[in-house]
């Protein structure tokens, strides 16, 4: 799994599509709130939930394999048991990164995307590492180990 | 970028802050305005349901705040902290936030004042209780909890009574109670002390001490472990607060939705923006000019208090001496453990205190030795303060303790010929010459 400040800086400036699996369409619920703020952030967000046919004002995909267009990431708001058939369709698709949300953490799923040459990241909210390194999360007070003498573009 | 696990040293400059991103401004702007502008309607509405990070109004949220509270989470070596007006501030929105009428506190006994009064007081009229154990016993911890305990707090080194808390112990009897330990650790300061590593789970700073380190501002910290102590189960189900739906913001379960800075975001959200004890942007950059040089401040504040405790030890004029960093303290091996060498000797930052021999074994002319002693000084501040450059001193039981009988003082640690002193960081042959001379005029 990937972990570092230069690594996951890497992910999200080269990733710019996001397919979110287990998007949810109520305003309140994490994968909402996260999904917003990338595509705020200038992200395309495209929705994967078979409950929906559109969420974010973007189509709405039953599934991963279901998408007519590439992504660049899988990010997933899954039970951990469910990661690893996700992780199988995220190398299918040719997503160059898996990305297992905060609370998720399935070491099988992140051991086959890393040998597919994926990137993978675990147990981490893409929206709250964002925020870390591109600025905003240290406005809520957080340790955001950034340390720096460059102004920041 | 590569990432290094940087020393407290560089911390303490750089930590929270880069340059400002609008002007290239190498040192920390002062955003002096109370709001800021939304970008769209849409961007107002994300901002206001949390959605998004940004700031609206510097109750909530400022810039130069932002660097102070980033600076000392990574200090403490904490996922985040929050801001406040003043120490007792920063401890009273930590409690507002956790507690509910009801609940119990398990608390150190012979805290600072303010933060027995907040207790046994102010929260006590809320239908919130305490029970005041001896810091020193474990056992007194253990058998305080109740099934409705909800916090366990205490100092990492107790003001006025200098006594360590073994916090590894107390944290262990908290959490297997299923309750966080608090930690005011405010003596020591970050730089000598880092309770999380024990497994404290929030730690409280009065900010107006050492960290802004001159005497000149009021601010408080708080600080949350986060992942680095090992995160606090806030869904054990004693906290509804952290797990169910906020009314304040259409339903948002916190602990769900920011994780590691779950109760920082909840305290900002929904206790200091209601309490509205915020801490001025001017102030935030004051106490940062202080804590730029914390690290050089208290490693001189721990060196001038032990010279003071060794020269105090072998004055005729002076009966007893308590410093925790002396070889020969009861819990000098807790010293070691939980405190940052200084010279080799574990730094115990610069509080001592120390009893001022009299003519007779009394009270009365304890008391009045203890009076003499201080009206001598002659640099030596009489105020009631601590952690300031200058060295203050004070007489606990014909000042901040007066109100209580003998017997009171003596249960809060206070002896009636006891000085406690702040060492500050003048030279320290001129601290000696000071207090040798206002020892022989204290001679009756």
């Amino acid at each position: 799994m990937h972990d570092d400040i230069s690594t996951l800086h890497r992910i999200l400036r080269e990733c710019r599509s996001i397919a979110v699996v287990g998007l949810s369409a109520e305003w309140h619920r994490p994968s909402f709130f996260a999904a917003k703020y990338m595509q705020q952030h200038g992200y395309r967000v495209v929705p994967v939930n078979p409950r929906y046919a559109e969420v974010l004002g973007e189509r709405c995909y039953a599934s991963l394999a279901d998408i007519p267009h590439p992504v660049d990431m899988v990010d997933v708001f899954r039970r951990a048991d469910d990661v690893l058939p996700i992780a199988e369709q995220a190398i299918a698709i040719g997503a160059r990164c898996l990305w297992q949300q905060i609370g998720v953490a399935n070491l099988a799923a992140d051991e086959l995307a890393r040998d597919a040459g994926l990137d993978s990241v675990l147990d981490r909210c893409v929206k709250i590492e964002h925020a870390r390194i591109f600025g905003g999360l240290h406005w809520a007070g957080v340790n955001t180990g950034v340390i720096s003498s460059k102004r920041p573009a | 970028m590569a990432d290094r696990l940087f020393k407290p040293e560089t911390l303490a400059i750089h930590a929270g802050q880069i340059p400002d991103a609008a002007t290239g401004a190498r040192a920390l702007p002062i955003y002096q305005s109370t709001s800021f502008v939304f970008d769209s309607a849409e961007h107002a509405a994300s901002l206001f349901n949390l959605q998004t990070f940004g700031n609206v109004y510097s109750r909530l949220s400022n810039p130069t705040v932002a660097a102070l509270e980033e600076r000392i989470a990574a200090l403490e070596g904490g996922r985040a902290a929050l801001a406040c007006a003043s120490g007792m501030a920063a401890e009273s929105i930590v409690l507002m936030t956790l507690l509910q009428p009801g609940d119990h506190i398990v608390a150190a006994g012979a805290l600072y004042g303010g933060s027995v009064s907040l207790l046994a007081v102010n929260l006590q009229r809320l239908g919130i209780s305490t029970s005041f154990v001896d810091a020193g016993s474990i056992e007194a911890f253990a058998a305080a909890m109740r099934p409705n305990t909800r916090a366990v707090f205490a100092e990492s080194l107790g003001n006025p009574s200098l006594q360590l808390l073994d916090i590894e112990a107390v944290a262990d009897v908290a959490h297997a109670h299923g309750v966080p330990l608090i930690i005011d650790n405010t003596v020591p300061s970050p730089f000598l002390c880092n309770p999380i590593r024990f497994g404290a789970d929030i730690v409280v700073h009065s900010a107006t001490k050492y960290l802004a380190g001159h005497g000149t501002t009021l601010g408080g910290v708080i600080v949350e472990s986060g992942k680095p102590g090992g995160l606090f189960a806030w869904d054990n189900g004693k906290f509804p607060g952290m797990t169910q739906p906020s009314p304040g913001y259409h339903g948002v379960k916190f602990h769900e939705t920011f994780g590691d800075f779950a109760f920082t975001m909840r305290a900002r959200m929904e206790t200091l923006r209601v309490y509205g004890a915020a801490l001025s942007p001017m102030s935030a950059w004051q106490i940062l000019q202080g804590v730029e040089t914390l690290h050089v401040r208290m490693e001189r504040h721990c060196t001038n208090a032990r010279k003071v405790a060794e020269f105090l030890r072998a004055h005729p004029q002076v009966s007893w001496v308590n410093y925790p960093g002396l070889a020969d303290h009861p819990q000098h091996a807790l010293a070691i453990k939980q405190f940052r060498q200084v010279e080799g000797v574990p730094g115990a930052s610069g509080l001592l205190a120390f009893g001022v021999k009299s003519g007779a074994a009394d009270a009365e002319s304890g008391r009045h030795a203890g009076v003499r002693f201080i009206e001598a000084a002659q640099f030596m501040s009489h105020v009631a303060n601590i952690g300031d450059t200058r060295t203050l001193i004070i007489h606990p039981a014909s000042t901040t303790h007066r109100q209580l009988d003998d017997a009171q003082q003596l249960a809060a640690g206070v002896r009636p010929d006891m000085v406690r002193m702040s060492v500050g960081i003048e030279h320290i042959d001129d601290i000696l010459w000071d207090i040798d001379q206002a020892l022989l005029q204290a001679k009756d």
